[in-house]
């Protein structure tokens, strides 16, 4: 059994970079995510990395950029209307098929909003973030656990694939202590021939960029780039499923949601109530496959969001609307309550009786 | 014969796209001279603005990175940041890139002694979207944004970033060049090159102005907008050193 | 003695070589045009030339080669 200590799930996040190789964290100060910076601002020196508290989040994910181009693995993180600004470098990344990692600690919006908790950034992440057709993965863990997991996996997946990750948070996540493990597996990082590190003159220039004025070769680049997105459609989803293979009703939550619907599930399930829980991990890719399978047997389906209704549109996309999908949500900070997921229940469960 | 005078082997053989008469053209080639004398175009990274000059990738035989408009010096703080000792890296940048969307980036990179050269081409208007005012046109001038001549009331008045960058502690060297005759080149090239070594000798954050000409968006031929810049760019943004905080320190 | 070969071709017929030159041994070749269709520069009395390279040295587009 590993050693655990116990740990903020901000840190953890940050710990978990630099287990995973990163040595180089560009941020900037936003509640409810600053512990990252903190954190690295204290370590990274002892350990020959960067920390460097950029001049705003748009000079920071210009600052990832340039790491990512040389070939490095890099960081940043914000919250909420921070990650709003990073938009344009995260399409920058994507058009110049660049890894790194991006951390949300989401807040409540729109506009400066507040300081509590939210998943109202969902659509902003699985839709892109910035311009242009493209994907980040987005990863949501829902443990402290899951923070550090998930970053070491991150930074792996987009190296191999070339792309953004995105931890996706919400503030409880952030906020909260857990026992963890820093005992994780880190795969050996792969070659990056196309950085732009100097030639040493033994090599033609390499030359990052976005920029195709030929629309015929700007749109292979996007077919090309959708080509890779397919593979990992395929191979990277992950999710988890709790007491779903003879639930009438399916719950459909991700990160602190979650945790919350599985007290609501058991507490439904004494009640004699047949439901269970689809938690996506990856939200992109979204796990299209659990939900089709359970719309063959489940009679309804409950989504439940920190946010005005973001993931439900996906559900009822991946079950082909073959069921009703009904919203459960708390928006501005607040968070649902099991006896709220558990009135949810009740009432769809009436109707579909 | 011996040749007095060729292509540098960091400046690319191909067309290049500029207008005619453009002084990016002059520019490109004094910065691949001083890295081919200085030896470094295995270890250098350049940094592309947003603006005429976006393509210079295809211009350097260096590795290159396309900026977003504004961020270059973000970006190189990253490269650089990458592998201090390896990586020479340099930003070139137009007036609307450098004085306007990323003002932010030039004087925090500025004030935090960043040890990269940009190179700053002050030509007081945007070139590549059609010849709009720029943070460094000058009263009066007639642009597309400032159709009856760029007035103070409405716009205030035009930015001096040597000048500015000058009271940050920060920086290491700071010159305004222009490129508007063979003496000026010469002089140009020479602070271009001191801007590179300051990097190399890892002193710290070196800003070469080199005021330029659009003919194109000035409405001159290439030889008018050359005389424009010594009868009305040069009064306002007068030529010399800056801030050289080394030769500073040494009369101290 | 000096000589200068143009790339022709590449010449955007900006005359700024033609102004810099010391000796006026430059001017466009109005009577000339080239594949991108310009009027390239040239050198009309190369015994002149001194080789001091203010023409290459002036021009935007690197086409000058000065040998001495």
């Amino acid at each position: 059994m590993a050693d655990k200590i116990l740990m903020k799930g901000n840190e953890a996040i940050a710990e978990a970079a630099i287990i995973a190789g990163c040595r180089h964290y560009f941020g900037y100060p936003i509640t409810p995510q600053t512990e990252i910076a903190a954190y690295m601002a204290k370590k990274m020196p002892k350990i020959g990395g960067t920390f460097l508290q950029a001049e705003s989040e748009i000079a920071a994910i210009n600052m990832v950029y340039g790491v990512a181009s040389a070939g490095k693995r890099v960081m940043t993180s914000s919250s909420s209307p921070g990650v709003s600004l990073k938009g344009e470098g995260l399409s920058y990344l994507a058009g110049s098929d660049l890894p790194s990692l991006i951390v949300n600690v989401q807040r409540g919006g729109p506009g400066l909003g507040g300081i509590q908790p939210s998943q109202s950034d969902y659509f902003q992440s699985t839709r892109g973030g910035g311009h242009g057709d493209y994907h980040m993965i987005v990863l949501a863990p829902a443990s402290v656990q899951e923070m550090a997991e998930l970053t070491v996996k991150g930074f792996e997946l987009a190296d191999t694939y070339r792309m953004t990750a995105m931890i996706l948070a919400d503030g409880t996540m952030g906020q909260m202590m857990e026992p963890v493990s820093l005992d994780i597996e880190v795969k050996p990082e792969i070659d990056k021939p196309w950085a732009t590190t100097g030639t040493k003159m033994a090599r033609e220039h390499n030359i990052v960029n976005s920029l195709s004025l030929v629309p015929e070769e700007l749109e292979d680049l996007n077919f090309k780039r959708y080509d890779r997105y397919k593979i990992i459609e395929e191979n990277e989803t992950m999710y988890e499923e709790y007491m779903v293979d003879d639930a009438d009703i399916v719950i459909a939550a991700f990160g602190i949601a979650a945790r919350v619907s599985k007290n609501a599930v058991d507490e439904a399930r004494k009640l004699g109530i047949k439901v269970g829980l689809i938690r996506p991990i990856t939200l992109w890719p979204f796990p299209k496959a659990p939900f089709k399978k359970a719309a063959e047997h489940a009679k309804a389906f409950i989504s439940v969001e920190l946010n005005m209704g973001q993931m439900i549109e996906d559900v009822q996309l991946a079950i082909e609307s073959k069921c009703p999908v009904t919203l459960c949500n708390r928006a501005g900070g607040m968070i649902p309550d099991p006896a709220q997921v558990l009135n949810s229940i009740k009432e769809v469960n009436g109707g579909v009786q | 014969m011996a040749v007095v005078f060729d292509r540098p082997h960091a400046l690319i053989d191909v067309p290049l796209h500029y207008c005619p008469g453009c002084t990016h053209g002059i520019v490109h080639r004094l910065v691949a001279e001083v890295i081919d004398e200085l030896g470094i175009e295995g270890k250098t990274i350049g940094i592309a603005p947003v603006g005429c000059s976006v393509m210079a990738y295809n211009y350097f035989n260096c590795d290159m990175i396309e900026a977003a408009h504004g961020r270059a010096p973000a970006v190189a703080t990253g490269v650089k940041r990458a592998d201090p000792d390896n990586h020479i890296v340099f930003t070139y940048q137009g007036d609307g890139d450098l004085a306007s969307i990323g003002m932010a980036e030039t004087v925090h990179a500025a004030a935090r002694n960043e040890n990269i050269t940009v190179i700053f081409i002050n030509n007081a208007i945007y070139g590549m979207t059609g010849g709009q005012m720029a943070p460094t046109s000058l009263v009066g001038q007639v642009t597309q944004t400032s159709p009856y001549g760029r007035d103070p009331k409405a716009c205030g008045y035009p930015i001096k970033v040597c000048e500015m960058l000058s009271e940050l502690v920060g920086p290491e060297y700071l010159e305004r060049v222009t490129v508007n005759n063979v003496k000026n080149i010469r002089n140009a090239k020479k602070a271009i090159k001191k801007a590179f070594q300051n990097q190399i000798d890892g002193k710290g954050f070196s800003l070469i102005e080199v005021v330029s000409s659009c003919p194109t968006n000035w409405g001159m031929t290439p030889k008018q907008a050359l005389d424009w810049i010594e009868s009305d760019m040069l009064p306002y943004y007068p030529l010399g050193v800056y801030k050289d905080r080394s030769a500073q320190k040494e009369a101290e | 003695m000096a000589k200068l070969t143009f790339k022709t071709d590449n010449c955007k017929g900006c005359s700024l070589c033609v102004y810099a030159c010391p000796k006026g041994i430059l001017q466009i070749a109005t009577d000339k045009i080239n594949k991108k269709g310009h009027h390239p520069a040239e050198c009309i009395d190369m015994e002149k030339c001194i080789g001091c390279a203010s023409c290459a040295m002036m021009c935007p587009d690197c086409i000058i080669k000065v040998e001495r």
